[in-house]
């Protein structure tokens, strides 16, 4: 509710001109790269895939550090709590469906 | 031009059924009834002011059990007509691709429509006052929620009477939910009353997270809290972990019909295997998010007819969120028969044998609690001790269906159908209802009569019994799901009768529960519950007037341990001298009603309509609305006011008169 906004106004007061700049210029390489892979034709098949998620990884890492400022959340640490289960429940499904449907005896 | 709106019209509406004919002709006499009387009564102004626009967790509760039990309803006539088809062999009731929109809409309403939106309702009626809160924790947003999922079933049940049904199964599998073989409205129909009242949920299971970590009365550690709240908590944690998964894998399904997409087709290189593979991502964890609260309310009610503490109450919390996450990895045992292997196979049927543990522990202490209780045996305590043998019953089976070799033999049989209905029948409605009775004094301030509440059980629960016992043994007599008839010559027609009859029994079981209703509200002021605390409760709803005040709690409780209010009791009886602490009234914080939700919800009903039969004309203007919706909602300052001390008193002065005459 509105009213106990004050308190917590004392808290949002984090980041600086500094990070703020470091993560967007990082952002922006991390994002310039894997467009430059692909107009530019650098990397074929495994290592352009292999390449373009990891660059996705490092955004997301960069997103939570810079701009969702994970590190400075105060105890209990609920939005990185959620984070790991989110990952988990994430590799669960990526893994978990990539298993399941490449050795889908039917669909090979 | 009356030659081109005759044409349209025939296409638009759905014709030729006489059995739709009558439903159309009921649905405009109804809502024609239900305009007169609120004219006629000027009760227009009165409806929006309070129920409409409210943000009342109290409310909003009442308007999606409300809705539940309609939907509940429609989803019976459903499983009736399916029942009444199979009664006989060769029957002719229903033609076949009527058949497969029943069970179509059948599956989809009881679980997204029926079950989903009865559980909010009790979520919202009962853990801001299990918690000690005045409100969840965005009340603009648990109004919304609840009115996206209104839009999302509105659209949903539209489809009965314009455009047809969706035909392709609860969970449209593809390639027979794809535009080839499907290219009427139906299935997107399907999609979007999904999609919209999909928004909804996620956002109740992020409100109820924030509302349980962070609104708790001071002294409710985690560990304090009863255990339909943690319940809550561990289905929520599912909710918006999943939800997004069907979003998704809805949203690729509706590319493939809208944009012409390869998603899940069978050219074009896509896969309609992946579409099964990600809907049960969402679908397994679905049925533990429902079935969780009814263990919560289970707990509940055994503890307080027991008049005992829960026996094991932290291994009942660590039972919950066990399988709140573990429900994120069994997945695979919906398709076994898809072929992917030994190896994923037993993976996934050990995961799944798995969840039984944590569940045998919540059954064991359950049980224990009982033991050597003082049980009282009420209509909530009824279905609870009806609910252990029959989900005890359905998990057995559950396991049978995990082991993977067995299941190639009862995949997609009248075992599962049996298998499923138990558990979520026996589990999830009878917890319910459960929990509805528990809670209905604490909602409208009066109880419903006993008597005919215990011939509703036994309705019931052998109504249950006599409809799906028979299907476990037609199942492994070679019966499979959604066949339309049958011949003679299969030797199945006793069992279905027998089936048939079952069913028809917990049809009467319905009517008899709405009795009771009727019968509460007519003889309404004989059984007030004046006391508040109608079933000597342990939990802090029962320290509050029935029905709670709209501020819950005029001075925020203190607590000190698990169970406060039945220890503030027991404190209260061996020292009656004591004076109650002293009470501060200071002015209450409250958040204001808002008309936004329900036009909202409307904007996005005109913008799946305008999906569904790709009309951009009314989706563009339904989406600007919604952003428009949004940025008014942004821009309000004005959402929040103070109760002033002397109107607390004085409601709280005039609760105190009725309760004490």
């Amino acid at each position: 509710m509105a009213h106990t906004d004050s308190t917590h106004s004392v808290e949002d007061n984090h980041g600086s001109l500094k990070s703020y700049t470091i993560g967007f210029l990082c952002s922006i390489v991390l994002t310039i790269i894997p467009i430059a892979i692909i107009l530019g034709g650098w990397l074929e098949g495994t290592s352009k895939a292999v390449a373009l998620m990891m660059f996705g990884v490092l955004q997301f890492i960069v997103q939570l550090y810079f701009f969702m400022h994970l590190r400075e959340e105060k105890k209990p640490r609920y939005n990185l709590i959620s984070l790991v289960l989110g990952l988990v429940i994430l590799v669960v499904i990526v893994a978990g469906s990539m298993w399941i449907m490449l050795y889908n005896m039917v669909a090979l | 031009m009356l030659e081109h709106i005759k044409s349209f019209a025939s296409g638009f509406f759905v014709t030729g059924d006489p059995m739709i004919y009558g439903a159309d002709v009921s649905i405009l006499l109804t809502i024609l009834a239900v305009l007169f009387t609120l004219t006629y009564f000027k009760k227009w102004r009165w409806l929006w002011k309070e129920w409409l626009t409210s943000v009342d967790h109290k409310k909003i509760g009442i308007m999606y059990i409300l809705s539940a039990f309609l939907m509940l309803f429609r989803g019976g006539v459903d499983a009736l007509l399916m029942r009444a088809q199979l009664a006989m062999p060769n029957s002719n009731l229903l033609q076949p691709d009527h058949y497969n929109e029943i069970f179509t809409t059948h599956g989809v309403i009881m679980i997204l429509f029926m079950a989903m939106p009865f559980m909010f309702g009790l979520f919202n009626v009962i853990v801001p006052l299990q918690i000690g809160a005045r409100d969840v924790a965005f009340p603009f947003l648990n109004s919304l929620s609840f009115w996206l999922f209104f839009a999302g079933a509105m659209l949903f049940n539209l489809s009965f009477v314009i455009g047809g049904s969706p035909d392709a199964g609860w969970l449209a599998y593809p390639p027979y939910s794809e535009l080839m073989y499907n290219p009427g409205v139906g299935q997107d129909f399907y999609i979007w009353g999904i999609q919209i009242s999909g928004i909804g949920s996620l956002m109740t299971g992020i409100n109820f997270i924030a509302t349980i970590l962070k609104m708790r009365a001071p002294g409710i550690k985690l560990m304090k809290m009863p255990l339909f709240p943690w319940s809550v908590l561990s289905s929520c944690i599912a909710i918006i972990f999943s939800f997004p998964i069907l979003t998704a894998t809805l949203a690729l399904l509706f590319l493939d019909r809208y944009a012409g997409a390869h998603f899940f087709t069978l050219d074009g290189g896509g896969n309609p295997m992946m579409y099964i593979n990600l809907i049960w991502m969402w679908g397994h964890p679905e049925v533990y998010i429902i079935v969780l609260p009814a263990f919560g309310i289970f707990s509940e009610i055994v503890s307080t007819f027991s008049r005992k503490k829960l026996f094991g109450y932290h291994s009942m919390v660590y039972a919950m969120m066990i399988i709140s996450i573990l429900s994120f990895l069994v997945w695979a045992h919906h398709f076994f028969t898809m072929g992917s292997g030994a190896d994923v196979n037993s993976f996934f049927a050990l995961t799944t044998m798995l969840i039984a543990i944590p569940t045998g522990v919540k059954v064991f202490n359950w049980l224990f609690t009982m033991f050597r209780g003082r049980i009282t045996v009420r209509t909530p305590m009824l279905w609870t001790i009806g609910f252990i043998p029959c989900f005890i019953v359905g998990g057995l089976t559950g396991v049978l269906l995990s082991v993977a070799p067995a299941d190639f033999q009862f995949h997609n049989s009248y075992f599962l159908i049996a298998h499923f209905h138990q558990v979520i029948i026996g589990g999830v409605v009878f917890g319910y209802f459960a929990g509805l009775y528990y809670w209905w004094p604490k909602m409208f301030g009066f109880t419903l009569n006993e008597h005919i509440g215990k011939w509703a059980f036994w309705f019931w629960n052998i109504g249950f019994y006599v409809c799906f016992m028979p299907q476990y043994v037609l199942g492994l007599m070679g019966m499979t799901r959604r066949v339309v008839s049958y011949s003679w010559d299969k030797g199945w027609w006793p069992l279905n009768l027998v089936s048939t009859i079952g069913a028809g029994l917990m049809g009467i079981a319905f009517l008899f529960q709405a009795w009771q209703i009727f019968h509460g509200i007519k003889h309404y002021r004989k059984n007030r519950d004046t006391t508040g605390d109608p079933w000597n409760g342990r939990t802090l709803e029962w320290s509050i007037p029935s029905p709670a005040p709209h501020y819950n709690f005029a001075v925020v409780p203190q607590v000190s341990e698990l169970d406060d209010w039945w220890e503030e009791k027991q404190r209260r009886e061996h020292n009656p001298y004591v004076p109650p602490a002293k009470e501060i009234i200071e002015p209450i914080h409250m958040p204001k009603n808002s008309g936004i939700p329900i036009l909202m919800a409307g904007f996005w009903f005109m913008a799946g309509f305008g999906f569904v039969f790709h009309w951009l004309w009314l989706t563009v203007p339904g989406l600007a609305g919604v952003a428009i919706c949004m940025l008014a909602h942004s821009f309000n300052d004005d959402s929040d006011y103070y109760i002033p001390i002397e109107e607390i008193k004085e409601t709280e002065a005039a609760i105190r008169k009725v309760t004490t005459s």
